[in-house]
């Protein structure tokens, strides 16, 4: 082991395998607090909790709505006024999972054209458009659909 | 890869769970926003009218079967994309035991789906 790995993982306990591979001990639990850059990283994992927690506020109000207008008003009532913190961070997480997910678009899907690479910048604001595009076909269609 | 052969080569369940992932992102990431401002936050803050989401509005809206398969549609998938990335993190925040995991969450999903195809029929 040289110098320069133990400096890199300070205090942490390194074995080294007869194969020639490390096993560094890490913070199981905690490990994403270490580096400042972890966090946005954790951030935006976490973003799918909040993403199925509206999902399951969905179909709880897809399910009243079924079951006839009076339960659906509680439904609205309590999505409107009891829960009405919690939306606006569930929505400040969605937003950020779609920022980061389209930032990462030009990793995940780099697109040739005429054998030249689309540069990531292009592809990045193609996927913005798209969902603002997207947002406001949503409030048109409820707005104006009925 | 000649060590890959018939005998021991196993189907992966991989690529099924990972399209519903990258699938569901996508869908999320362009349209679970504004459909959160719309019927959470939009009423509540004042940018529309409370009668916008009057019962009989709603259902001449989800009147349409068309309609009704893109909810369901958009709301699946995100269910799914939530699940799997919730399975991810887990292990992220140092929870090694996968399969119970993938269980809680994949079970979760499936039962929302089932939830939400019986409302929407």
């Amino acid at each position: 082991m040289d110098k320069k790995e133990q400096g890199q993982f300070g205090r942490r306990k390194v074995m080294k395998q007869s194969n020639g591979n490390y096993i560094r001990s890490t913070a199981k639990f905690s490990w994403y607090l270490k580096k400042p850059k972890y966090i946005p990283y954790m951030l935006r994992e976490l973003s799918s909790l909040f993403v199925g927690v509206f999902c399951c506020f969905l179909v709880w109000g897809l399910y009243q709505l079924s079951q006839g207008e009076v339960v659906f008003n509680q439904w609205l009532n309590v999505l409107w006024n009891k829960l009405f913190w919690l939306n606006i961070v569930i929505f400040l997480f969605v937003f950020y999972h779609s920022y980061s997910w389209f930032m990462v678009t030009p990793k995940a899907m780099p697109i040739k054209f005429k054998g030249k690479r689309i540069p990531g910048w292009v592809i990045i604001a193609a996927h913005m458009i798209m969902w603002i595009v997207c947002s406001i076909v949503i409030f048109a269609l409820f707005i104006y659909g009925a | 890869m000649s060590h890959i052969n018939k005998n021991n080569y196993k189907a992966s369940h991989k690529p099924i769970i990972w399209s519903l992932f990258a699938a569901g992102g996508t869908v999320t990431a362009l349209l679970l926003s504004a459909l959160i401002l719309l019927i959470a936050l939009a009423v509540p803050m004042g940018f529309i009218s409370a009668d916008m989401f009057h019962y009989d509005r709603i259902q001449q809206l989800l009147s349409n079967p068309l309609v009704r398969l893109v909810v369901f549609g958009i709301i699946f998938l995100s269910l799914w994309h939530a699940a799997h990335r919730m399975r991810c993190t887990m292990h992220d925040f140092g929870i090694r035991a996968d399969g119970l995991v993938a269980v809680v969450f994949y079970g979760l999903a499936l039962i929302m789906s089932i939830v939400l195809a019986i409302a929407l029929i």
